[in-house]
């Protein structure tokens, strides 16, 4: 009898908890309806385009998503999440939209929606400041490099990984760390997005580290990710950047944040 | 009484599993999650095992009050690693201080880390299964004429480590699964295994489950082994 009551007891705790969570999504959901709130995840260790300063989410990215949610009468709400979380926040609708520096491509369309390219990116190869006899991609066949955790640069270290299984690739939660993970020469360089790595090698890394080579995957671009299907908000997001860009707002962040 | 409910418990049900995306992806990686959970247990028991004698020698130091300098040292030593998050003192370690002292390897770093972390509560262990001993003892020992030194090593300790099994057995569950931390440094262990394969495929239910059943399994046969170990103390 005892057993039974424990039972019963413990599926009822598990019936309540499940209530609580699913009734918790659905608050959300209804908030957001009247006060049209804007919910945007990002990866914030990626400067100068997402970052955290007197834990304000500041850079590139931010400003843009914000001034293309006030165009369309949104208020942006800003989450930090890691980056591999950022696609299954918007499939689980934890969130509406995701701006990270996220490279359009054909892997992540099977799972998100990407609005119109807001940015042209590219990879490069960063290495200590004495490092000699690497270029390009090639070079870093047999040798050990690194990337963030669901970025291209880290498909592009698997690439080479792949022509060299000799290889060794690290894969880092967020590229702050595989950038010290250089700098203390645990690896021969990093695989990652220009705009980014050019902003380190000029701060952080200055005199430690440099760039390499030419940009590469050139024709890389940004994107604002959507949940595959929700047509409405990629509709909201993509005739906000197009005001943002037509005021002029966009060339003024753009001259804000990234370095010529 | 198969074509009552067709399908569902026959091979139908299971080719219809097979098709799952999620279940695909975890056949195929399957080998690639397990490598991790091979370095997983590899790393949790060089970090106990260094962590045992890093517990004994602080732990016994901590039960000399009288010898002021070793009393102190293992008291800070203890409060350091018990008192801040492993989370923390992994980062400090491999980013901060042991550059210091030349190259170290990232899983050389992280059994450093995960070694001086279980060390804290292994020596606590230690001073607890010893004060759990009797006084008389000690006293006995020493009426025999050994010396503190041989008393300790002969009549108390011997007498000690079947108090320390138990929560001995629970650190080494508690750091087999604080170990998932070092994927913060690239120790292609179980977690960082589990995270790049999500970061590919996007797939938490089938990724993060399947991740959470080897932890299971692994704390499982420790706890096992555990409950095994003492039956057999009991018994002697």
């Amino acid at each position: 009898m005892k057993k039974i009551t424990a039972i019963l007891v413990s599926a009822l705790l598990v019936m309540g908890m499940l209530v609580t969570v699913s009734g918790c999504g659905k608050n959300a959901a209804d908030n957001q309806d009247q006060e049209k709130v804007l919910r945007v995840v990002t990866e914030a260790g990626f400067k100068p385009f997402e970052f955290k300063e007197n834990n304000e989410f500041v850079g590139f990215d931010m400003d843009l998503i914000r001034a293309i949610a006030e165009a369309e009468g949104y208020k942006a709400e800003i989450t930090h999440m890691g980056f591999e979380s950022l696609i299954p926040a918007l499939q689980s609708n934890k969130a509406d939209c995701a701006i990270a520096g996220m490279s359009i491509d054909e892997e992540r369309k099977k799972s998100v929606d990407f609005s119109t390219p807001y940015f042209n990116a590219g990879l490069i190869i960063a290495v200590q400041k004495d490092t000699e006899g690497i270029k390009s991609p090639d070079d870093l066949k047999g040798k050990r490099i690194a990337g963030q955790v669901g970025t291209i640069g880290a498909d592009a270290c698997n690439d080479i990984k792949k022509q060299d299984p000799n290889t060794t690739v690290k894969i880092f939660d967020s590229v702050g760390e595989a950038f010290m993970e250089l700098e203390k020469g645990g690896i021969d360089a990093v695989i990652n997005d220009y705009a980014v790595t050019y902003e380190y090698i000029s701060t952080t890394g200055q005199g430690k580290t440099k760039i390499v080579g030419d940009v590469f995957s050139a024709d890389d671009q940004y994107g604002i990710a959507v949940k595959k299907g929700n047509k409405q908000m990629l509709n909201v997001i993509n005739d906000g950047l197009e005001k943002v860009k037509a005021s002029g707002k966009y060339d003024e962040i753009y001259q804000k944040w990234i370095k010529q | 009484m198969s074509h009552v409910m067709p399908g569902l418990f026959g091979i139908n049900f299971i080719q219809t599993l097979m098709e799952i995306n999620g279940l695909k992806l975890i056949t195929s990686n399957l080998d690639v999650l397990l490598l991790g959970a091979l370095v997983t247990l590899e790393l949790t028991a060089l970090a106990v095992a260094f962590g045992m004698i890093l517990g004994l020698i602080f732990g016994l130091a901590k039960l000399s009050p009288q010898r002021r300098l070793i009393y102190g040292i293992a008291t800070f030593y203890i409060d350091f690693f018990r008192g801040t998050p492993l989370f923390v003192q992994i980062l400090l370690l491999y980013f901060g201080i042991l550059p210091m002292f030349g190259h170290v390897g990232d899983f050389s770093a992280a059994v450093i880390a995960c070694s001086l972390n279980s060390g804290a509560y292994i020596a606590e262990i230690v001073r607890a299964g010893i004060q759990a001993i009797d006084k008389g003892q000690m006293e006995a020992g020493r009426s025999l004429g050994m010396t503190h030194g041989q008393t300790m090593w002969y009549i108390i300790l011997p007498q000690a480590y079947k108090v320390v099994i138990p929560p001995l057995i629970n650190e080494f569950i508690a750091m087999l699964k604080d170990t998932s931390l070092v994927s913060l440094i690239g120790v292609s262990e179980l977690t960082l295994r589990g995270k790049l394969l999500y970061s590919v495929s996007y797939n938490a239910a089938w990724v993060w489950g399947t991740v959470a059943i080897i932890y299971f399994i692994m704390t499982k046969l420790l706890a096992m082994l555990g409950d095994y170990v003492e039956r057999r103390l009991a018994t002697e």
